[in-house]
């Protein structure tokens, strides 16, 4: 289902914002990502695929712009910034992640794109946004990471805090940039007007702190990583397992309370005792008045050690089975190559293959992030090679004569 | 209709629809929302704030899982308008209770929906059909209908009816095994970290379909599993498995290719990462640290030799930032043009000077949890800046003003409705 086939996006981002465009061309906008003439510079992030020519490919590119058509511009000479010009005059939406500042020196900020395209959505992504004491910080996803708070939520009490070892934050930022784009939208289908979209990377993270800033706001408690264990569940301040060592690999599994745990703590209980893993008082426990809100660390260890030395026994796979069995709360801590066999994921037909075509390599892409009317997003096009769609979109879309196009390319204007 | 709106030009497609008049960007659109905790709520909450009309609907018997199940509760005393925790998700809203397993209170229900574009919920896959308000149903009263269904595993499949949390999800979609040192436990990001992945998806998903709808007039269902939203976070580390088999595992802070690239320990429990990503960067560290001996380092003169002896390299970064302020660590390196940062705590985020720049806490006074703050989006929208426009709503505050001035009940019809409990 093509949502948004209508719209033409301008895609000029780098390895921060790239994500976004991607969302635009799986609802199916017309999305061009516009690169440098040397190509853009996540091209060389890794991972990457060998693919046999001596020039290994970025994987991380080739994940995040499918569905996009690829040009090559140079915006840092005039000629270049004159064509850009004249694309954003044809684009509903132009989506950035510049350096505030870089647009304003080449005169392509909103307000110039705008002023002969009022319905111009211009989406800018930066770290931090375009003003402000950060504005002009340099930032990776590490120091992304570590200013919005997640970083500090990860890692052992008084240890080193940790970041996701697959960068995040330009994921975060990116998806964030789309729902701020779509918001955009729905008041320029009103109202025909377009605007300009500031999104700070450092907030969007700031959503996978799930409530935890509430504790500060509201009771002056500032929490902090706990290891494997979770806190905030107790006002008794008791802390709670949640990463339990199994056979081969980990388990994450909270013991709940209330109507939230009821169920799965009675067929855990059972399930114990059939392995004979079971003593006698949890076995007696009444789950139907069983609560956490107030229980003490030491009523927590009581519990807790019978369940280790239970999940012990156990293999990820048998776990994840149990628990659909007995349709219990928790999962395995899952590798990627775990959930490439996941038999829900096959049976959504979510994973979707994707020939790459200076390789001729056959990757297994995610599919679409959701099922519309019955119909998965689909991945239409693969990622573009350098300048692929230059002849395309020059000579079609801005009217360049063959001439016109083989001089920009002999300039190194494109 | 889809072909007829790409003929005409651009210039054509935005006048012939323009000429409205809008405060705010959502201004015109009415959400309601079936389910609880976080998946399905803080959409309608990004919504509100850029003017959503939103309605939040629970019961006496079953509020909010989020109000009675999780702290922080004002003065640490449990009741259902005491959580920190439903609150930060539901601002901007107005909430109401049904009881939907009445004739009268499922009536209501289907009068909401009438009123509706957007019908969010996030039950487990068919509660929501057992109780009258399935796509199916609600898809045939109403055809234009914008309808999300969001789950942990999806509508379809083997799993599709296995109960679960975003903060066990976290882990089979991948992210905690990512998270801590290679020869360590995988940790914990604090919550639920993929319910928020699949927020954004949900938010981007009813945006796209409203879109499509005020183009169209088509109504839209839409699936979302949490599960698979959360996996295209991790797009690249999927690709790589199909590519080349590797499994990509945790590592730290550790970057593939450069070094340094870490968190450093600081004065008083503070901590500050740094990252250096050319030559240039790192003599500008050197320089900015007044240690030309690491300069003249064999073990440190290039890139790679930086990166073979990472660990002595960390150890020598962290005797240094040792007894330094995180804060003021920070500012001097990125004067001197380094990449830097502390790592802020809760705590911090109310003080960092960015994040107040943009307005992202903003108070709201509520009868029992007193002024306190919530949380702003990420995107400034220019002409239509968002808000937080009221703090979150105490379990069924909304009832008389949604079904008498929103819905239009007479007086007597509802309170006859509320002797006969549809709102209990």
């Amino acid at each position: 289902m093509n949502l948004l086939s209508p719209y033409r996006v301008l895609d000029l981002t780098d390895d921060l914002g790239f994500l976004a465009g991607k969302i635009f061309g799986d609802l199916g906008a017309e999305v061009i990502k516009v690169e440098p003439p040397q190509g853009d510079s996540s091209r060389r992030r890794p991972p990457f695929l060998k693919n046999g020519n001596g020039s290994p490919q970025s994987l991380y590119w080739l994940a995040f712009n499918t569905n996009k058509r690829g040009i090559t511009l140079d915006l840092r000479r005039q000629e270049g910034r004159d064509i850009f010009y004249r694309l954003g005059q044809t684009a509903d939406f132009v989506i950035e992640s510049f350096k505030p500042g870089t647009l304003e020196e080449w005169g392509l900020q909103y307000e110039a794109l705008s002023r002969e395209n009022p319905g111009l959505i211009h989406i800018s992504i930066t770290p931090f946004g375009h003003e402000g004491p950060y504005r002009d910080f340099a930032a990776s996803d590490l120091e992304i990471m570590a200013l919005s708070g997640a970083m500090s939520l990860a890692g052992e009490k008084d240890g080193e805090p940790m970041r996701v070892s697959v960068p995040q934050a330009a994921m975060w930022v990116g998806a964030e940039a789309a729902m701020g784009a779509l918001t955009a939208l729905a008041y320029r289908t009103v109202t025909g007007k377009g605007q300009h979209v500031d999104v700070s990377a450092q907030v969007a993270v700031m959503a996978a702190l799930a409530h935890a800033p509430a504790f500060w706001d509201l009771t002056r408690e500032n929490p902090e990583r706990a290891g494997i264990f979770v806190t905030g569940r107790s006002v008794k301040g008791a802390k709670m397992r949640v990463m339990w060592s199994c056979k081969d690999g980990w388990i994450n599994f909270i013991v709940y309370g209330g109507a939230a745990g009821r169920h799965t703590n009675q067929q855990l209980a059972r399930w114990m005792d059939e392995k004979d893993m079971a003593p006698p008082w949890l076995k007696d426990m009444d789950w139907s008045t069983f609560a956490v809100t107030s229980i003490t660390q030491e009523e927590v260890d009581r519990l807790e050690a019978p369940i280790a030395t239970f999940f012990s026994t156990l293999t990820k796979q048998e776990f994840l089975a149990g628990a659909m069995e007995r349709q219990m709360l928790g999962y395995p801590v899952a590798s990627v190559q775990d959930i490439t066999s996941d038999e829900q994921l096959q049976a959504r037909q979510f994973w979707q293959p994707v020939k790459d075509q200076q390789s001729d390599i056959t990757l297994a892409h995610p599919g679409g992030f959701a099922i519309f009317n019955g119909e998965r997003l689909q991945i239409r096009r693969p990622a573009p090679a350098i300048g692929e769609h230059n002849s395309e979109v020059y000579a079609n879309d801005l009217g360049m004569s063959r001439g016109e196009i083989d001089q920009l390319k002999a300039d190194g204007v494109i | 209709m889809l072909e007829v709106a790409k003929q005409e030009s651009r210039a054509e497609r935005i006048q012939s629809r323009g000429g409205g008049d809008l405060k705010d960007a959502l201004g015109q659109l009415k959400v309601l929302e079936f389910g609880g905790y976080a998946a399905g709520p803080c959409i309608s909450k990004y919504l509100a704030n850029f003017g959503a009309s939103v309605v939040h609907v629970e019961s006496n018997q079953r509020p909010d899982g989020f109000r009675l199940q999780y702290p922080p509760y004002k003065d640490g005393i449990v009741g259902p308008n005491r959580s920190g925790c439903f609150a930060f998700f539901n601002d901007s809203k107005k909430g109401v209770t049904l009881n939907l397993k009445q004739r009268q209170g499922l009536e209501l229900a289907y009068r909401l929906v009438d009123w509706a574009d957007i019908v969010i919920e996030n039950m487990r896959p068919g509660a929501i059909t057992r109780l009258g308000l399935g796509y199916e149903r609600l898809g045939l009263r109403k055809p234009e209908l914008i309808m999300l269904s969001t789950s942990n595993m999806g509508q379809t499949g083997p799993h599709a009816s296995h109960p679960g949390f975003g903060s066990q999800l976290s882990s089979l979609s991948g992210f905690t095994n990512l998270i801590g040192e290679p020869d360590g436990p995988p940790y914990f990001l604090y919550g639920p970290y993929i319910d928020f992945v699949a927020v954004a998806y949900g938010g981007i998903a009813v945006l796209a379909a409203l879109d499509y709808r005020l183009r169209t007039g088509k109504g839209v269902h839409i699936d979302l599993s949490q599960y698979e939203a959360g996996l295209q976070f991790l797009s690249s580390a999927l690709l790589d498995y199909s590519a080349n088999g590797s499994v990509a595992r945790r590592d730290g802070n550790r970057d593939p290719q450069v070094s340094p690239h870490g968190c450093y320990p600081c004065r008083d429990g503070q901590w500050c990462v740094i990252s250096c990503w050319d030559e240039p960067e790192w003599e500008r560290l050197c320089r900015a640290a007044d240690k030309s001996q690491w300069l003249s380092d064999a073990r440190f003169l290039t890139g790679s030799l930086r990166k073979t002896h990472e660990r002595e390299l960390n150890e020598t970064i962290g005797e240094w930032t040792r007894d330094q302020d995180a804060r003021r660590l920070m500012g001097r390196l990125q004067r001197h043009g380094v990449h830097a940062a502390q790592v802020n705590t809760m705590r911090d985020l109310f003080s960092d000077p960015q994040i107040a720049f943009r307005d992202v806490w903003q108070k709201q006074s509520h009868p029992e949890l007193g002024d306190h703050n919530y949380r702003m989006v990420s995107y400034d929208l220019s002409k239509t800046p968002g808000r937080v426009r009221g703090a979150a709503p105490c379990l069924g505050a909304d009832n008389e003003e949604v079904f008498i001035e929103w819905l239009g009940l007479a007086r007597s019809e509802y309170e006859e409705l509320r002797a006969k409990g549809a709102f209990s």
